[in-house]
């Protein structure tokens, strides 16, 4: 885990859950409640040592039963079963709503806020770890919760009852049996550590696996053109072997572990045996309270035997709370002022950088020293080598990451001020990578503005000049896209992204190098229909061939994170310069 | 989708538990004897308890004395029972995880050896996830009731011995446990048949949530720049609070039967002490007897679930299975013949009468063309033209529904297996990379020196950053080579190509994530050593297409023209529209360009308006 979602506060396991607790409201209430019935649900536990020592004390003295008393005892014991089953459902049903519900809003609240970290931030973990964040973090929790946790409560009060009742009993028989359990107890958290440790490889070495077998395919191509099979099989056989030996590794480790407590607990009720029967003979105990305790050390065998695998999630619980929180405290660093924020009225924008710098944290500058203003309604190009810093300066002008000095302004009102639902309506970027969700055609472009009609998605479509792509497609707009848009090539992917873009209807629209990957006769076509729709309105392209520079009221080039030139094309290509230089490979790449 | 435990289902169910116990049958009639060992010793434990009371403790009681004789078999019992059924109980955990994951580990290699060995055309057809899913999941829930297994088994010897041993106690007691346990076991039965659905529901929902947290995470910059964020929470939200209704659903089903599970065994030992004071009045049993019964319904109530987990596994083990067994039983691989291929020089490729369609869809239709040994060949076409799925057919990574690819004259479908590896090297138009070394990558399993590496990486003009990498040739790419950037894996991918000195070298749009400048140089090296290659090239830019021989223009899955590029200007309009976009528009550019001022007067004009 990458340092930036660590929070900035180390917490004990203890102040993690209670942290953790005291941001849903959801599991306290009630808490004292449920707590109380868990409570009488174990008193359940001790009703069958009671019945039996009642009967054989009380019943059977003297080898001629008491008839109507054991009636009576039974029937109350019975009484008391059903009480205490009834207590153990309310509990439950209680507790896994209060779980479930506060892991609910813990996992909602946890997914809007990586949505609120800034793409620095994200960018700092890897894409499966923010997903585990409110995925897997979460179910461990719940898993824990409902399972481990109950069972530690039961198993806490099943010994404590037990033992209770054990010393009324007798409190020489009770030394004994924990004198019994004592080293077990002592000596869990060793294995508990051994099964962690184990369980970690299992987990390793899945992943290895699911990466081994992901190869075989989604390399699919290349393994059959390189005829490669056979190594990718022996790849894949060596990792699922070793996450066999893995699991059986671990299983076997549960197996020694587990019946440990049986054998301690007949070593116990062996001595109990022995020892009862000798403060018997000297008329200490009854004999029904000696059975008795024979039924009680049962109570101590279940908790311990469950409990390895207890610690272990809550272990893991523990750790999930601590990652889940670490995503919770780390700030927004590039937040939205909200109420108090601008309001910015329709209309074409005007921009200015004044005096900008950036750099990533620990990195060196990447901006330096930028100052410049597009006036409204002009049309931008902005030039440059890969790493000049044009990229940086798009996620400055749309507010994906703020300034580390100087500030940057739209229609004269700082950009940090400006509320983010003005902003983003406003200002639209369309990224180089046109991402689109798993849906149809439609919904994809829709996405740009929700309550857009279906023509009014097909009116866009066509003022962009893609009317006639889409009608070649097998299904028009209900198109499926696939998983990222995967059915549509990458070309195709831009032009859904360019389409979505533009049905927003941005006051200024910048293109990153948005259609990069599409035929040149249909980049062609779309950048004159571009021209006709943005008219009017703030357009600024990163430009990646010449034509865009070309046709822009003015150019900025950018040079080494400095801006270097300005101007008309027709003005930069006359003067020696960076500007010349770049043209000049334009023009014989477009014409070797 | 079965989630009920129907008895179709329960008979497909035991048929795969038998295919389990057939393949591994040594390892599992192990486990079964130890989990038997652990059925006849609980109930052994309770009788040598109930033998202690009556022999040991009553009578001291009774009389103020013990025999010590008696008192130590006691304890000898109690030990000696825990011991062996601690035994069984060990063997039978460790050796069901052996048949387990075992099974499991089969399954994963038979699937993946499928997937290695089906057509590159199933794989077309079958979505990644699902493939990923069939040797992971599906795999592990085929044989997961086999952990319950074993112990179901020792539990049927517990239930056999402990009727047994309470028949031989008191017919009236035991009339009480026959009672009690099959109520216990049809109780967990109902218990599991309710629950099985409702756990599915919630598995299913934990994997919907985690789609779309992935989806939405991996488009977060579309969501930001759009300002989707509540809309994004809205999707996530509804899901989330659909998973946390069918979990708090489970839940309530959990909460209702397992105190009631807990409590019917208690139930059943009351009634044990009501009915066996009732027979020990009437001298039937000895007090004894009365403990023995009483302590194995405690120590019965629990293992006798083991029955119903077994049966709740069994919907999704016979799902997954047939999952598994589906991959397994796809048909379709591809036939090798044994025509050998001349092994040095340039190669000669003829494409005839060539058409291939995915699914209704033609994509090729008699394509025809040849390249003759040594030359270069550009394929050129507007976006879903055919070319990817012709470079395809090309390396024989499907075959033409009609028509031949030739190569040397001989239909590449007679060539043995690996021949057209060791003859042609494909660079698609989507990079691969192994998580392997740069070495590796680049190598894949062809016996060559790093010179060799070095030089290939230099002509792919990918030596510069490979040198600047911590361990060099020996660093790892990590992930589908996810420490590099898009450029630097398609320069990887094309050393990979022409480190094999391939006799054919064929490049689907290989160099489109390049620099212009750097691309050129890619070029051009190419061009200078590729001499004892044949090339086939798909591209777009100008600079490519500018060092073919001939150019093979393709539109709507037809070859439109072929000719040299200047003949193809002249001639074939689709080609000069697709080539010359840029030039043409910068010409009209100009034209424009004379009346610029009227255009700004109107424009102003409208807005004042």
């Amino acid at each position: 885990m990458s340092e930036a979602l660590q929070g900035n506060v180390e917490r004990s396991a203890l102040a993690t859950i209670w942290h953790g607790l005291s941001l849903t409201p959801e599991f306290r209430k009630g808490l004292a409640g449920t707590l109380g019935l868990a409570v009488v649900a174990t008193v359940g536990k001790i009703i069958v040592p009671i019945a039996v020592q009642q009967t054989i004390d009380t019943g059977i003295k003297s080898g001629t039963p008491d008839l109507p008393y054991i009636t009576w005892a039974v029937l109350v014991c019975a009484a008391a079963v059903v009480l205490t089953a009834l207590a153990g459902y309310i509990m439950n049903v209680r507790l896994y709503k209060a779980t479930e519900s506060s892991l609910a809003s813990l996992r909602v609240r946890g997914f809007r806020h990586v949505h609120d970290l800034s793409v620095l931030t994200q960018n700092s973990e890897r894409r499966g770890a923010l997903v585990s964040r409110v995925t897997n973090d979460i179910d461990q929790i719940s898993t824990f919760m409902q399972w481990g946790g109950l069972m530690i409560i039961v198993a806490f009060g099943q010994l404590f009852v037990a033992s209770v009742l054990m010393l009324v009993y007798s409190w020489q028989l009770t030394l004994l049996v924990w004198a019994c359990f004592v080293p077990l107890v002592i000596a869990l958290p060793r294995f508990q550590r051994l099964l962690s440790r184990a369980y970690t490889t299992v987990r390793e070495r899945t992943g290895d696996m699911l990466a081994a077998v992901s190869e075989s395919v989604v390399g699919a191509a290349v393994i059959r053109a390189y005829a490669s099979e056979r190594r990718t099989a022996e790849r894949i056989d060596r990792s699922v072997d070793a996450n066999r030996a893995a699991q059986i590794k671990a299983q076997t480790i549960v197996g020694f572990v587990f019946p440990l407590t049986e054998i301690v607990a007949a070593l116990a009720i062996a001595g109990i045996v022995l020892l009862g029967v000798s403060l018997g003979v000297s008329g200490d105990i009854t004999a029904g309270k000696l059975v008795a305790f024979l039924f009680l050390v049962t109570l101590f065998v279940s908790p311990l035997q469950t409990a390895t695998e207890v610690l272990n999630e809550a272990q893991n619980a523990v750790a999930g709370y601590r990652r889940i929180l670490g995503v919770l405290d780390t700030p927004p660093d590039v937040a939205d002022p909200g109420e108090k924020g601008v309001l910015l009225p329709r209309g074409p924008i005007s921009v200015a950088f004044e005096n900008v710098h950036f750099s990533y944290p620990g990195g060196p500058p990447v901006l330096r020293e930028v100052s410049l203003e597009i006036p409204p309604r002009s049309r931008i190009a902005v030039v440059g080598e890969t790493g000049s810093g044009k990229t940086t300066f798009a996620k400055l002008l749309t507010r994906l990451m703020d300034p580390v000095g100087g500030r940057v302004t739209v229609d004269g009102h700082d950009l940090r001020d400006v509320r983010f639902s003005s902003l983003r309506e406003r200002i639209v970027m369309v990224p180089q990578d046109g991402f689109l969700f798993d849906g149809t055609l439609e919904d994809n472009v829709r996405y740009g503005r929700p309550p857009a009609t279906r023509e009014e998605i097909q009116l866009a479509m066509t003022e962009l000049g893609l009317a006639d792509w889409v009608e070649g497609l097998p299904a028009g707009l209900d198109t499926p896209v696939g998983q990222r848009g995967e059915s549509l090539s990458a070309g195709e992917r831009q032009l859904v992204a360019l389409a979505r873009a533009y049905l927003a209807d941005p006051d200024l629209l910048l293109l990153d190098e948005a259609t990069s990957a599409v035929d040149p006769a249909t980049e062609v076509r779309l950048a004159r229909a571009l021209e006709g729709v943005t008219r009017g309105r703030t357009a600024v392209s990163i430009a990646h061939r010449l034509s865009t520079a070309e046709n822009a009221d003015e150019v900025l080039v950018f040079d080494a994170g400095r801006l270097v030139q300005r101007g008309p094309h027709a003005e930069l290509v006359t003067r020696p310069g960076v500007y010349a230089g770049l043209h000049a490979s334009w023009v014989s790449a477009a014409h070797s | 989708m079965a989630s009920k435990v129907t008895s179709a289902v329960m008979r497909q169910g035991l048929r795969v538990l038998g295919v389990a116990i057939r393949t591994e049958r040594a390892v599992f009639a192990m486990a079964a004897l130890a989990s038997a060992v652990y059925g006849g010793m609980t109930v052994a434990s309770a009788w040598a308890l109930g033998w202690a009371t009556q022999n040991v403790v009553l009578p001291a009681f009774d009389r103020g004395e013990t025999a010590a004789g008696a008192l130590w078999t006691g304890a000898a019992l109690i030990v000696g029972t825990a011991l062996l059924k601690a035994i069984g109980v060990a063997g039978r955990r460790i050796l069901a995880g052996v048949v387990q994951y075992r099974m499991q580990a089969r399954s994963r290699r038979d699937v993946t050896k499928q997937y290695l060995r089906l057509p590159l055309s199933w794989h077309h057809q079958h979505p990644t996830g699902q493939l990923l899913s069939n040797a992971s999941a599906d795999a592990e829930a085929a044989w997961a009731p086999l952990a319950p297994l074993p112990m179901a088994v020792g539990v049927l010897v517990m239930l056999f011995t402990a009727a047994i041993a309470m028949v031989f106690t008191d017919l009236v007691l035991a009339l009480v446990g026959f009672l009690i346990f099959p109520a216990i076991a049809v109780l967990n039965l109902i218990y599991q048949r309710r629950l099985s659905p409702l756990a599915t529901r919630a598995q299913q929902l934990r994997a919907e949530v985690s789609e779309i947290a992935h989806e939405s995470f991996d488009g977060a910059l579309v969501i930001k720049t759009l300002g989707r964020e509540e809309l994004e929470t809205d999707r996530f939200r509804r899901r989330a609070h659909e998973l946390r209704d069918a979990n708090i659903a489970v839940g309530r089903v959990r909460g209702l039967f397992d105190p009631m599970l807990e409590a019917l065994p208690t139930i059943g030992v009351l009634a044990v002490l009501a009915v066996g004071a009732l027979r020990l009045s009437t001298g039937a049993i000895d007090s004894g007897d009365l403990v023995q019964v009483a302590y194995l319904f405690t120590l019965l109530a629990f293992p006798i679930r083991a029955l119903g987990w077994v049966l709740a596994e069994l919907p999704r083990s016979v799902v997954g299975w047939q999952r598994v067994q589906a991959v397994l039983d796809a048909e379709g691989s591809m036939d090798y013949g044994d025509t050998p291929v001349a092994s040095s020089g340039p190669a000669e490729l003829k494409v005839a009468g060539v058409s291939y369609a995915y699914g209704q869809a033609e994509v090729l239709h008699d394509v025809t063309f040849d390249v003759p040994p040594g030359r270069t060949v550009a394929l050129v076409g507007p976006t879903g033209s055919g070319k990817s799925t012709l470079v395809q057919l090309l390396a024989r990574l499907v075959d033409p529904a009609s028509g031949q690819v030739l190569l040397d004259g001989v239909d590449v479908r007679d060539l043995p297996y690996g021949a057209i590896a060791a003859s042609a090297a494909l660079v698609p138009q989507q990079t691969f990379l192994f998580d392997d070394t740069v070495r590796g990558n680049v190598a894949l399993g062809l016996d060559t020196g790093d010179e060799d590496v070095w030089a290939a990486l230099r002509l792919a003009q990918a030596d510069g950053f490979v040198g600047r990498l911590g361990d060099g040739l020996d660093t790892r790419v990590g992930e589908r080579g996810a420490s590099l950037s898009g450029g630097q894996r398609q320069r990887i991918a094309l050393a990979r190509a022409v480190v094999r000195r391939p006799r054919l070298l064929i490049l689907d749009d290989a160099t489109s994530s390049v620099d212009p400048q750097v691309e050129a140089r890619i070029l051009h090296g190419l061009r200078d050593t590729a001499h004892a290659s044949t090339v086939v090239v798909v591209a777009y830019r100008m600079a490519t297409i500018a060092l073919a021989d001939e150019v093979v223009y393709l539109d709507h899955g037809r070859v439109v023209d072929r000719g040299t590029h200047e003949e193809l200007l002249v001639r074939c309009l689709g080609y000069r529209n697709l080539v010359t976009a840029y030039e043409r528009e910068e010409a009209e550019r100009a034209a424009i360009d004379l009346a610029p001022a009227q255009d700004a007067e109107e424009e102003e004009e409208e807005v004042s308006a």
